[in-house]
């Protein structure tokens, strides 16, 4: 679209003027505390705040957790998106509808809920302690937490990506006799991997971000069980603004590379889709 | 026609594996909040859902909701408006930014806040001599709620809006349509369903919000706790059955958005096949 075409329709200051005094209000100005807060540190302060031992255990946590919530959400949301958008059956619409509880549901309920049924006399926590396994105040009990917050990111980008697939490259692969698993791996995989690449990064993201779901089933034990929002959390209590300011911008980075990656492999993915038009 | 993985076998394992883990991961759950809250009868239920410090509590959630969906609404459509009807530079940027309260952690977003209008804050410093406090009072509360849900209703409207195109209302303007009419005439009927959508969102997670909230709070009792910190307060202290009792009410909420959302998408889904 041309500019000239586009400056056609009635509204361009308006809404430039709403959108850039939002921005300015609600985004960019309680950013620019943040980096006032970080100009009182020196660069020896700035490092011992970001690589204090405790800071590092809960790092180690955090991404441990992170990654094995976002894998088991990888192979959870590949089958939710299959079974919802290959099959009928009754009922398909409220595991549907389930999908997005999660997300309508407040973190803060998720995190008692989980932590009351997997204590130790928890309706699954007595189930699993004669097993062995210790979910309650362990990284996976952390990694639990954050697997059920990030459930819908893989299933919600896969199973538009599965809908939209037509019948005949099925069709054509098991007509030649490729067995299913087979044609499976070569005809719809490589279809739908980029979907599942950005569900994954997208929940791991929101992952290692989750804070109230994580903290009651946590325990929250100095260098075990600690995740990095809890710490962040930990130094706004003791009023060391700066060391929490300094964590932040970490984490800030993080997510931010995160979600450039992301999108720079989505719009990637859409140039090839599309034939370069985009 | 034959497509993969619809033998019988495959079809009938993979269903029940999806409704067995589903059941496990999420409806236990669901199903357990409710439990709790009736784990010692009625009775005590009905007594923590009517308590004071419940219905301030509440109170308190609805007002946040109130405040922060019409800002977040009127924000939505305006930023939806400017990404996909103008081309101009830095477009690109502005959708980055507003992605960014959806990428870093909620703790985060109320440390932004409390280093800004807290006490050392240069904006809470100025603030403060003029008797106007925001952290550790409701006012900041809304505003760190306004923060974090800001991307959900522009992020249901862009792709719409941007699939649709805007030749309807480039048809509006050459029959001579004012902005409003333009807008309430042409877009409004097109979009309106992404947009209750969107508002769905934004009302679900300004209810739910607690990470961001919790850090901007200070937890005064009967002034700055809303329904998920009362959640949190009451399960700190071993009131189990007052805890899951208020997090049913939120449950039964979430359950509530859950259906708007199945139906409106049947409606959508309906309109698409008739179109």
């Amino acid at each position: 679209m041309s500019a000239r075409t586009a400056r056609v329709l009635p509204g361009f200051s308006l809404s430039l003027g709403v959108t850039l005094l939002f921005v300015s209000l609600i985004l960019l100005l309680p950013m620019t505390s943040l980096i006032g807060q970080l100009s009182t540190l020196s660069w020896s302060q700035y490092w011992a705040a970001i690589t204090d031992p405790r800071l590092i255990a809960s790092y180690k946590v955090t991404l441990l957790a992170a990654l094995a919530a976002s894998l088991f959400n990888a192979l959870f949301g590949l089958l939710m998106a299959w079974v919802l958008a290959r099959y009928t059956f009754p009922g398909k619409r409220i595991l549907d509808a389930l999908m997005d509880l999660p997300f309508a549901l407040p973190t803060a309920v998720a995190g008692i809920t989980l932590a009351t049924l997997y204590s130790r006399n928890g309706a699954m926590g007595s189930l699993l302690e004669p097993l062995g396994i210790e979910v309650a105040y362990t990284w996976l009990g952390i990694a639990l937490a954050m697997a059920f917050t990030s459930v819908p990111f893989v299933v919600r980008t896969v199973q538009p990506v599965l809908e939209d697939l037509p019948g005949q490259a099925d069709e054509a692969a098991l007509t030649l006799g490729a067995s299913n698993l087979y044609a499976f791996r070569r005809v719809i995989l490589p279809h739908i991997w980029p979907a599942v690449v950005t569900g994954t990064g997208l929940s791991f993201a929101r992952s290692l971000g989750e804070f109230g779901a994580v903290i009651f089933i946590a325990g929250n034990m100095p260098y075990r069980t600690e995740v990095v929002s809890l710490m962040m959390a930990t130094r706004l209590e003791e009023y060391d603004y700066a060391g929490a300011a300094a964590i932040a911008s970490l984490v800030m980075l993080v997510s931010l590379l995160l979600l450039l990656a992301i999108n720079l492999w989505q719009g990637r993915f859409y140039r090839r889709l599309h034939g370069g038009r985009h | 026609m034959k497509r993969i993985g619809d033998g019988a076998a495959t079809r009938i394992g993979l269903i029940a594996l999806a409704v067995i883990l589903t059941t496990l991961f999420l409806v236990i759950p669901l199903a357990g909040i409710f439990y709790q809250a009736f784990a010692e009868g009625m009775a005590p239920f009905w007594q923590n859902l009517t308590s004071t410090f419940t219905r301030e509590a509440i109170g308190l959630t609805l007002l946040i909701a109130l405040l922060t969906v019409p800002v977040n609404l009127i924000f939505g459509i305006f930023l939806a408006w400017l990404v996909t009807r103008f081309a101009f530079p830095g477009r690109r940027i502005l959708q980055t930014l507003i992605d960014i309260p959806f990428a870093v952690s909620p703790v985060v977003a109320g440390l932004l806040y409390l280093l800004l209008y807290g006490r050392t804050g240069w904006l809470g410093s100025l603030l403060s001599e003029q008797d106007v406090q925001l952290m550790f009072s409701w006012p900041g509360m809304v505003l760190v709620t306004v923060f974090v849900t800001c991307p959900f209703v522009a992020r249901e409207l862009i792709p719409l809006m941007q699939a649709q195109g805007s030749a309807e209302e480039e048809a509006g303007v050459t029959l001579g349509a004012g902005g409003w009419t333009l807008f309430r005439r042409i877009t409004l009927p097109n979009i309106r369903w992404a947009l209750v959508y969107g508002v769905i969102l934004t009302n679900a997670r300004a209810i739910g919000e607690f990470g961001a909230v919790s850090v901007v709070s200070g937890s005064i009792r009967g002034e700055t706790i809303n329904l998920p910190l009362q959640v949190e307060l009451l399960y700190q202290d071993y009131n189990t059955v007052g805890a899951f009792t208020s997090a049913a009410l939120l449950a039964a909420l979430a359950i509530v958005t859950l259906m708007i959302k199945a139906v409106l998408e049947w409606h959508t889904h309906r309109r698409e096949k008739t179109a």
